[in-house]
């Protein structure tokens, strides 16, 4: 089958900062592709490189079986792209930058509607405004049909949710997800680990490396150790106490719980007492499913910062 | 029995016709983590303008460090602090230049600003730091910079606007660390994001919807209460009850 895209030992360096050393990752057609990780950790960068936008310091890189260096323009074509900040004539109407996006690439709002209908229909009714006074979920919807309107074969999305509330996002997702029908091949980067959750596969990235690519539900089983949740009213005394225990490896706070990992793998068998002789009386241990930010995190601590794993279970270190 | 730092009363806010605030009643007590939720345009930045003596409620009863927000804004302002995600520093100033400014501005003297920005630097392990531009640290040294630097003058309450959107998951981790020390402290944290994996980590979250509190309760007790396993999950199920039929019909085949 052929691949969506393809990159061989990518390297991207700006001044002294090295944003992508050697990454080599393949994304399969019609597939949602995630890039995982913080701010500064390479993603944008990366996506111009796939969008032709910016050319790598060395590597290979192949999109829509087109080379990026040679055959950029073709390959224009085929790409939508919508970058993290909102990038749309702001003193254009909803309609225009519409109809402006369609023409720039040949194309009519009325060939490929039926392609933006479900996004587009939540703004429709407000075509006349500019999009400069829109709200930032309807920008998001607008952006996203400019991206869709020449019906590309790949659909790259910059943090598309950034900013936007929760009800929104969700929608947003659900969105993407009804693009499957059109065959199109979705990358999209996000900050927030929980949204790796809907994508096919993931690549996490952190300082320009990649700490692991696979399915969600793979990442997350990738997870070293079994874990523990430890719930108290009193958070804070709580990870300061099962830090101080021999038993314990880590302890990070969770949301409601604190995330534990022990030696042996298994609860210490007088842990309340231990936790009650500093003065914290209501714990609470249960195991619990490492999520991909637990994961995430252990490859952060473990993996080291140049350390490469792939699907295919090679290991490179460079 | 816990302070409140927060009283809140019948809130009413409104421009022109417009209510943004309708009729909110809610405490926060000394100490406490407390989120504030809700969608786009649910009123929530109205409200903060207000508990920050920025704008005062058209009716109601706002009292906010023990002051009344229409009358003492000012006194509010000194008793505050505040840290958005986006901008907090200034990168063109050093660390300990940032430092000093802000000390300034929220009034402290030379000899408080020279003492508490030595007990901030070993705290954070910033020595080293201390003469670099803020543009030459990473983001999440620069993250921790700002919130401590938003309780310099030990203020008693602190306004958070997404703290660790798009912080590694070390960083958020030892940042939230900092945050239930600060509270332990007795300063109160108010949270506000749109990320509610962040609401997780708050000891009571309130959510808005259309100029009101819909809901408010520990996340524990609000996940209970919605038989969900996820804040995610409670704040679309009741941030916006039509989400779940949304308005475009499935597209049709011609």
């Amino acid at each position: 089958m052929q691949k969506a895209i393809d990159t061989s030992a990518i390297c991207k360096r700006f001044g002294n900062t090295t944003a992508l050393s050697n990454i080599s990752f393949s994304v399969n057609e019609s597939e949602v592709f995630g890039f995982i990780g913080p701010d500064g950790a390479g993603k944008t960068t990366l996506m111009r490189i796939i969008t032709t936008l910016m050319l790598p310091d060395s590597g290979d890189i192949n999109v829509l079986g087109k080379n990026c260096r040679t055959e950029f323009k073709e390959l224009r074509k085929e790409i939508g792209y919508m970058p993290g900040r909102f990038s749309l004539y702001q003193d254009l109407s909803v309609e225009e930058n519409l109809e402006f996006y369609a023409t720039v690439f040949g194309t009519s709002v009325k060939e490929n509607y039926d392609l933006i209908y479900d996004i587009y229909s939540h703004i429709e009714p407000f075509k006349k405004r500019l999009a400069g006074k829109l709200s930032g979920g309807m920008k998001q919807k607008l952006a996203l049909s400019c991206a869709l309107i020449h019906k590309p074969r790949l659909l790259v999305l910059d943090e598309p949710t950034t900013g936007v509330d929760a009800v929104s996002r969700s929608e947003f997702w659900d969105m993407l997800g009804k693009l499957r029908q059109y065959n199109i091949t979705i990358l999209v980067s996000t900050p927030y680990m929980d949204e790796a959750m809907r994508c096919d596969r993931v690549a996490l990235i952190q300082n320009g490396n990649l700490l692991a690519i696979d399915t969600p539900g793979e990442v997350r089983n990738g997870y070293g150790r079994k874990l523990f949740s430890v719930k108290s009213a009193d958070k804070y005394k709580l990870i300061i106490a099962l830090r101080s225990l021999n038993e314990t490896i880590t302890s990070f706070p969770f949301g409601e719980s604190v995330h534990v990992t022990f030696k042996n793998d298994r609860i210490p068998e007088n842990l309340n007492s231990l936790l009650q002789n500093q003065g914290i009386n209501d714990a609470l241990t249960e195991e619990t499913e490492a999520g991909i930010e637990d994961r995430f995190l252990e490859l952060m601590q473990t993996a080291g910062p140049s350390f490469v794993k792939t699907t295919e279970g090679k290991a490179a270190r460079q | 029995m816990r302070k409140k730092v927060i009283e809140v009363e019948n809130l009413v806010k409104r421009f022109g016709h417009f209510t943004a605030n309708d009729n909110l009643t809610f405490e926060v007590y000394e100490g406490e983590i407390f989120g504030f939720l809700g969608a786009n345009g649910a009123g929530k930045t109205t409200a903060i303008r207000i508990l920050s003596g920025l704008s005062s409620p058209t009716s109601g009863k706002v009292k906010v460090a023990g002051f009344d927000s229409g009358k003492q804004a000012e006194k509010i302002k000194k008793n505050i602090g505040y840290m958005c995600q986006k901008f907090s520093l200034y990168e063109d100033l050093t660390v300990k230049e940032n430092i000093m400014l802000y000390g300034g501005i929220y009034g402290l003297s030379r000899s408080q600003i020279a003492e508490r920005t030595g007990i901030l630097l070993d705290k954070l392990r910033f020595r080293e730091y201390e003469n670099k531009l803020i543009s030459e640290l990473p983001l999440g040294l620069r993250q921790k910079l700002s919130f401590s630097v938003a309780v310099l003058h030990e203020p008693k309450i602190v306004f958070l606007d997404e703290p660790t959107g798009g912080v590694d998951p070390i960083t958020r981790r030892q940042f939230w660390e900092m945050i239930y020390e600060t509270a332990a402290s007795g300063i109160t944290v108010f949270v506000t994001t749109h990320y509610m994996d962040e609401a997780e980590y708050c000891d009571r979250i309130s959510i808005m919807n259309e100029g009101r509190i819909v809901a408010l309760d520990t996340p524990g007790n609000l996940k209970k209460q919605y038989n969900v396993s996820s804040v995610e999950e409670v704040f679309i199920k009741i941030a916006r009850p039509d989400a779940s039929h949304p308005p475009a019909p499935s597209p049709g085949s011609g």
